[in-house]
């Protein structure tokens, strides 16, 4: 059945851990992970919640793919309201946790309340326990792992813990599962810090055992990392450059935003860029790229193992960084550097151990240091107030404010607030590029207009990975279409928001769709879940959670106004590159768009669109 | 004319060395020179040539035997890749 049917609920205020039965209708029309999740926080949560209140739950999930021998099945996602957004919040994160929960028997675990004092769960399959967490608060995340395994006496546990910047309350905190893999965006970490949680350990030896038809899910699974190896781009170039191959790329297409998007590409591009990772440095000879890394079960491989210059103004004297560990990925590359427009590769790298370190999106980090950035060139902040010069293109100010950021020292503090409440506090709201106060990814939507509309309509804020246009305005996947024009863009968006809630449901990562279509996913769902899951029935069930979240917004006050872009994008046109001269045209798409969707002016879906998905 | 040529991923390995370090090289072509025409000079396989860009703009496959490159163009050409 692929599920395991079971729910794990804790209250943090009692100190309880309750088994409940899975429910099983919601199943058939959520699927599992980000959908079936978001379907029981809808239920039990109100949506005007402060997210940071005890009120506010919290759960991690995973899919029916989770734990299997599918592709990339060892995704889980944590959905609450999230810190930085007040949105519905659902980050999805790869690693090994996400199988170790599936196979320790649990679907889901919902965490609700408030524990008096720092604790962490621990999950033995049934044995479930909330442990006082004292001796970690005030730990990193890598420290906490290391004080878990050893206080269980099990290297294979695998943990799931927040950092420091859960802790002191950094608005945009994440949640850190097996070092160095993030349920990044939207601040679940603060949530999670919120509740005095530190950390889940999980290990879990039961498997898997339950596939509908195990014969029939042995050949949808094949066939379908046939496709994924057969495919240049899943095959090839993602396990042999990663998503940092996309940096000359959007950097070459003058769609690269710079300097918090004043500009649109980045003098330094190349310097942070996939290929200069390859490259050999003159001051140790050695590549900063050690290797690739797969997620549990994954036959694509996209994961960047480095290690940094240990002659580095930032690591200098600071032996613990010098070893192999995660980055530089696509996106923390783009907002640690060009966002800030600092070319200097190690120094990214070392904001971004802190990122992983202590829990924090680098997204909005970096995001929130440009804005930083621009209103020290402004003269709205100065020395004084920042506590150094800060000039963009400051290596040295971007690895000094991360590190006062993930302590809550100085003006980290006030840059853990995320871009959108540091921009109003100085008077130049404008400032912020964010959409529902989540800062942008990586993607100027000057030059990639289907983008636009991506942010501005993403239920859980600005976001690439809620319909990754981009494979198709640049890339080509699944066709090519023109990034420069605004039409047709709107059906694009609505395609690609509605198939991703499915992938993010099932347990897999998004990243196969550069390669499998629904088409490639279905047999294996249907092979592995009770129940008829057909083509019809996925197309239909993507488009329910797109309006199921939709309706939690909207519940929790958002409004069309809020379907919008930072003015920059709409009235400072690109300097340079094929777009020059153009703004994204949203109030082009956005009217288009509601309209595909079925909801009003307003951006409220109809009864019609309600009734026909069950709603 | 003075040509701008960039080749990243995989198929930095068809520069010569002096351009791999930057992933570029200047290229001196003859007026009329087409894509294609450069393409096939430095024999890069046909299927690696993904993403072709003129000065950042995406050419069609079925327009790079006649798209002439013009004095100061870049041309940059990539194998498939994806990113996130
Ligand atoms: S494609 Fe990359 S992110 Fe996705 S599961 Fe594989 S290694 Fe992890």
């Amino acid at each position: 059945m692929a599920w395991t049917s079971k729910v794990l609920r804790v209250d943090l205020t009692k100190g309880t851990c309750k088994s409940e039965p899975l429910n099983m209708e919601w199943a058939q029309q959520y699927l599992g992970q980000r959908g079936l999740a978001t379907k029981y926080f809808i239920s039990e949560v109100d949506p005007k919640v402060d997210p940071l209140s005890p009120e506010n739950k919290l759960i991690m999930v995973t899919g029916p793919l989770t734990g299997t021998m599918a592709s990339t099945g060892g995704r889980y996602s944590v959905v609450t309201k999230g810190a930085l957004t007040g949105a519905i919040a659902c980050s999805n994160s790869g690693g090994y946790f996400g199988a170790e929960l599936k196979f320790a028997g649990w679907d889901m675990i919902i965490f609700e309340g408030k524990s008096p004092k720092p604790v962490y769960l621990s999950i033995e399959n049934d044995k479930v326990e909330l442990k006082d967490a004292a001796g970690l608060w005030g730990k990193t995340v890598w420290q906490t792992e290391e004080i878990i395994k050893k206080s269980h006496q099990d290297p294979q546990l695998r943990v799931s813990s927040i950092g420091r910047a859960g802790e002191n309350g950094v608005m945009y905190a994440g949640i850190i599962n097996d070092l160095h893999r993030a349920a990044g965006r939207s601040g679940v970490g603060t949530v999670m810090g919120s509740k005095n949680l530190k950390a889940v350990a999980v290990r879990g030896t039961l498997g898997v055992g339950n596939i509908k038809d195990p014969r029939a899910f042995m050949v949808a699974t094949m066939a379908a990392k046939k496709v994924l190896a057969d495919n240049a781009v899943t095959g090839q170039g993602l396990p042999a450059y990663g998503t940092q191959v996309l940096m000359n790329v959007i950097n070459e297409m003058g769609a690269l935003p710079t300097r918090n998007h004043r500009d649109v590409s980045f003098e330094d591009g190349r310097k942070i860029s996939a290929e200069a990772m390859a490259e050999k440095r003159p001051t140790d000879g050695k590549s900063h790229l050690v290797t690739n890394a797969a997620c549990f079960g994954c036959t694509i491989a996209c994961g960047r193992i480095s290690k940094i210059d240990e002659t580095h103004f930032s690591v200098v004297n600071k032996p613990e960084y010098w070893g192999a560990s995660g980055g530089l990925e696509y996106e923390a590359a783009w907002a640690l550097g060009a966002a800030n427009g600092v070319g200097d590769l190690e120094a990214l790298q070392y904001a971004n151990l802190l990122c992983n370190e202590d829990g924090m999106d680098p997204i909005s980090f970096g995001a929130t240091v440009g804005a930083a950035m621009e209103l020290y060139d402004l003269g709205i902040l100065t020395k004084e107030q920042i506590g150094m010069e800060a000039p963009f293109g400051s290596a040295k100010a971007l690895c000094e404010l991360a590190e006062m950021t993930v302590k809550g020292e100085g003006f980290g503090k006030e840059l853990g607030l995320g871009s959108a409440r540091l921009c109003e506090k100085y008077g130049r709201p404008d400032l912020s590029m964010s959409v529902k106060k989540q800062e942008f990814p990586a993607y100027d939507s000057r030059g990639i207009q289907g983008m636009g509309l991506t942010y501005a309509t993403s239920n859980r804020g600005a976001c690439h990975l809620r319909s990754y246009t981009v494979a198709s305005e640049v890339l080509g996947i699944p066709f090519k279409t023109d990034p420069l024009v605004t039409e047709g863009k709107a059906g694009l968006v609505k395609a690609f928001q509605d198939a991703t809630s499915v992938f993010d449901s099932a347990g897999v990562c998004v990243f196969t769709t550069f390669a499998w279509s629904l088409a490639d996913l279905q047999p294996q769902l249907d092979a592995a879940c009770e129940g008829d899951w057909t083509m019809e029935k996925l197309a239909e069930v993507g488009e329910r959670i797109y309006n199921m979240e939709r309706l939690f917004n909207n519940a929790a006050g958002f409004t069309a106004k809020d379907d919008d872009l930072p003015p920059r994008l709409k009235t400072e046109p690109a300097k340079t590159g094929p777009a020059k001269g153009l703004v994204n045209g949203i109030d082009l798409m956005r009217p288009e768009y509601y309209q595909l969707r079925g909801w009003d002016e307003q951006g409220v879906p109809s009864q019609e669109t309600l009734s026909r998905l069950g709603l | 004319m003075q040509v701008t040529f960039k080749l990243f991923a995989m198929l930095q390995d068809y520069l010569p060395p002096e351009g791999r370090k930057d992933n570029v090289l200047a290229l001196d072509l003859a007026d009329g020179t087409t894509i294609q025409q450069v393409i096939e000079r430095f024999a890069l396989p046909e299927k690696s040539c993904k993403l072709v860009l003129v000065d950042g703009t995406f050419v069609p496959p079925a327009e790079r035997d006649t798209r002439t490159l013009k004095e100061g163009e870049t041309l940059a050409i990539w194998p498939p890749i994806a990113g996130g």
